[in-house]
């Protein structure tokens, strides 16, 4: 797996933080401090489950992450780009507002739970409970892209945004678990590889892919590509599955007046 | 043919045409379409729901309202409001949709404690020549603290983390925007700053005008987490995880669709007309250790404000606040199974948790037996009436109290429990720009305040009577209390002697 590229030129702009063995409230300190300072990318070496990395941040740092961060990696953050050189734990991008988050290996359970705005990308698999209600709102629209493979209670409750799942390696293998949107009521999934009807949730329905998705998927997939160095040159659009909700009121008729 | 309903109209409304001068200002004025104009003043009694903006509004009191006096058969299993909601149901097919509190005449534990009283070996104080301190702090305590003396005198050494200080044990409870007008909200938010007290947006986010008053509002991080993002978390002195509400332990909430529009769209961030749908658990959080989890990711993205978890009191309410304590909140706010709601199914709001007044007896005995007391402050809500009520749940262990519906019936509510509609005539539980328009913020305000200051000074003549002149002295002093009336396994659970002991 290459590391992520530093640009040369502007070296002054980058600093580095040894964070082997250091609390996250420290490497949080001196990452906003750096960011004070006007560093535009900053790399922390030898990261080994620090939690909160990146947490809350506004600002549009790039922060390269060498090692396996820990959880809530970019909670509720707002417009860092994180690199991710290894693999990452569980509820990336939590409540994330703006950014962008790659992982250049697995991610855990629950990535995206809330997530309002910008882009995770994780070159392999995902667990449970990915995407849960993630919603849009006006121009923002989430995006999560796994490049693998997802558990169960994919999108559950999804309300906006768009879930990707590429299913490379998993050709004909299930890509997915059960309870796919469940309570799903806005928002698009897109799935690479067959689904049974016992994996769907009752709120969704498949449809096959037209020329607006053909747009969104391939754009997808080529930023996908180059953050995460992941090949989808032989990825077939007409094997991706479309998944939107019956309805924006999926409990509308639950109760009596 | 077959009837379509069967439940009567539970109210009459009665137009006294001699008097009515066909102003119409009852039209206008009912959010419910009860009247209607031919010729005369004409009522659809079974729209109404008692909620008296005719009543009140109506310049020749020409309008009356009585309970509907048609006789059903008495039957002591079969109750009335039994009987009307088979007949709903078996109509249509759901769950009973209700607002405000639970309505069933469950035996209210504070109605049956007694307060002491100081008499002539141990005087009384006079709250009108004397301070009387109500000042409250909010938060985690150190366990000691030392002090060390210095020219000005002495210093404190021990580091103390953020507290939030409020002048009146009395904080207003979580109503989002959305259960609630943002014209409720505003009048909420000027009389906490006034009060030098607090409001909490509940779950639907924090409306920019809001945004001024920001010192006193805690914000809320909710399983929808709504509205829910780094300006909005850091802007409050305190954020709050709702994992439950008292008047709907355990399950989650439906903003349905018709409600969202533009504003609240906005606020909430969600497209206009889209359910918004808070799931009964937050999908992060399925342990302590998870809950310990997010409060840390909230304070790291808050540069370390007080976080409060709300819970519904539940049966093992005591093992659960340790647990919360331990996971690292500042604050335990505890909603008791009285505790009000915009809304829930009345079959969940009536029948599941346990009182305030019991939760805040354990929860505050089991934090003190593993001596993490210091840890939180307990606010206790749902179900407080009167500043008795405050002075008894502080007496039982609270720090501070919430009120919710106190508040509301401040403003104007009159107890109607139709907030699902959207209708609510006096502009508080509604989005209808023509009733919301009805409710100004200034005016609300001023009746709050006076609200609180009352109960403010009747707390006062209460801490006087007990010859206390603070009410950290009241503060989990239960032999301060007698029980009249209670079994002696409940007086146990709160640790109350009975009254004559």
């Amino acid at each position: 797996m290459a590391e992520l590229a530093v640009d040369s030129s502007n070296e002054q702009s980058i600093a580095r933080i040894e964070a082997s063995g250091m609390h996250y409230q420290e490497i949080n300190e001196k990452v906003r401090s750096l960011i004070e300072q006007g560093y535009l990318r900053i790399v922390l070496e030898g990261v080994n489950g620090q939690r909160y990395i990146g947490d809350g941040l506004t600002s549009n740092v790039d922060i390269v992450v060498n090692g396996v961060p820990g959880n809530d990696l970019g909670a509720f953050m707002n417009g860092p780009n994180i690199f991710v050189n290894d693999n990452a734990q569980d509820a990336v991008g939590n409540t994330m507002n703006a950014g962008k988050i790659v992982i250049r290996g697995h991610a855990g359970d629950v990535i995206g739970y809330g997530m309002r705005g910008g882009k995770i990308f994780v070159s392999g698999d995902v667990g449970y409970r990915v995407g849960i209600h993630m919603k849009s709102y006006a121009d923002q629209i989430p995006v999560i892209v796994s490049g693998g493979r997802a558990g169960d209670f994919f999108g559950e409750y999804m309300a906006g945004g768009i879930l990707v799942l590429l299913g490379i390696g998993y050709e004909n293998k299930e890509v997915v678990g059960t309870y796919v949107g469940t309570g799903m009521h806005g928002g698009t999934m897109y799935i690479r590889g067959d689904l049974k009807d016992w994996q769907l949730g009752r709120e969704v329905r498949v449809f096959s892919i037209d020329d607006e998705d053909k747009g969104v998927l391939l754009a997808l997939m080529e930023e996908f590509s180059d953050d995460t160095t992941v090949d989808v040159g032989n990825l077939e659009i007409s094997d991706f599955l479309k998944l939107k909700p019956f309805s924006h009121r999926p409990y509308g008729d639950l109760y009596v007046y | 043919m077959m009837p379509n309903n069967f439940v009567p109209s539970e109210f009459i409304v009665n137009v006294d045409h001699q008097r009515c001068r066909r102003c119409k200002r009852c039209i206008l004025n009912c959010g419910f379409g009860v009247f209607d104009f031919q010729n005369m003043t004409t009522a659809d009694s079974s729209k109404c729901v008692a909620c008296h903006r005719c009543v009140i509004f109506c310049p020749e009191e020409a309008i009356t309202i009585t309970r509907n006096p048609l006789a059903f058969k008495e039957h002591a299993s079969w109750d009335v409001r039994l009987r009307k909601a088979i007949w709903k149901q078996a109509q249509t097919p759901g769950m009973i949709l209700t607002g405000m509190g639970n309505e069933l005449p469950w035996l209210n534990i504070f109605d049956h404690l007694l307060i002491d009283a100081c008499q002539v070996t141990n005087p009384s104080i006079d709250p009108l020549r004397e301070p009387m301190e109500l000042r409250t702090y909010l938060g985690r305590k150190p366990e000691k603290v030392s002090v060390s003396n210095s020219n000005d005198g002495f210093e404190i050494e021990t580091p103390v983390e953020n507290n939030i200080k409020i002048d009146i044990p009395i904080i207003f409870s979580g109503m989002s925007y959305g259960s609630i007008s943002l014209n409720a909200q505003r009048a909420l938010a000027i009389a906490a700053e006034r009060l030098g007290t607090l409001m909490n947006t509940g779950e639907g986010g924090l409306h920019n005008e809001l945004y001024p008053y920001a010192n006193n509002i805690i914000v809320q991080c909710a399983s929808g987490r709504f509205g829910v993002h780094t300006e909005y978390l850091n802007a409050g002195v305190a954020v709050e995880i709702k994992i439950g509400q008292g008047a709907k332990p355990g399950i989650g909430g439906h903003l349905p669709g018709e409600k969202i529009e533009r504003e609240i769209s906005g606020t909430r961030m969600i497209p206009v007309g889209t359910d918004a749908i808070s799931p009964a658990p937050h999908h992060d959080i399925y342990s302590i250790e998870d809950l310990r989890q997010l409060i840390y990711a909230l304070k790291e993205a808050t540069g370390y404000k007080p976080v409060s978890v709300k819970i519904a009191t539940v049966h093992n309410v005591a093992a659960i606040a340790s647990g919360i304590a331990r996971a690292g909140a500042d604050i335990i706010y505890l909603d008791g199974f009285r505790g009000g709601t915009g809304a829930s199914p009345a079959i969940v709001r009536d029948h599941v948790g346990i009182p305030i007044e019991i939760a805040i007896a354990v929860v505050d005995k089991q934090l003190r037996k593993e001596g993490i007391r210091n840890l939180v402050s307990i606010v206790a809500a749902g179900g407080i009436r009167q500043a008795a009520d405050v002075a008894k749940a502080i007496a039982l262990g609270a720090d501070a109290v919430g009120i919710g519906t106190a508040a509301l019936i401040a403003l104007g509510c009159r107890l109607c429990q139709k907030c699902y509609t959207g209708n609510c005539s006096w502009g508080i539980a509604t989005q209808r720009p023509e009733l919301t328009g009805r409710l100004d913020p200034d005016w609300g305000a001023e009746r709050l305040v006076n609200l609180v200051n009352s109960w403010a000074t009747e707390l006062k003549e209460i801490l006087g009577a007990l010859g206390v002149n603070a009410i950290e002295s009241l503060r989990g002093n239960r032999e301060r209390l007698r029980a009249l009336g209670l079994d002696s396994t409940t007086m146990e659970i709160l640790d109350v002697k009975p009254a004559g002991r």
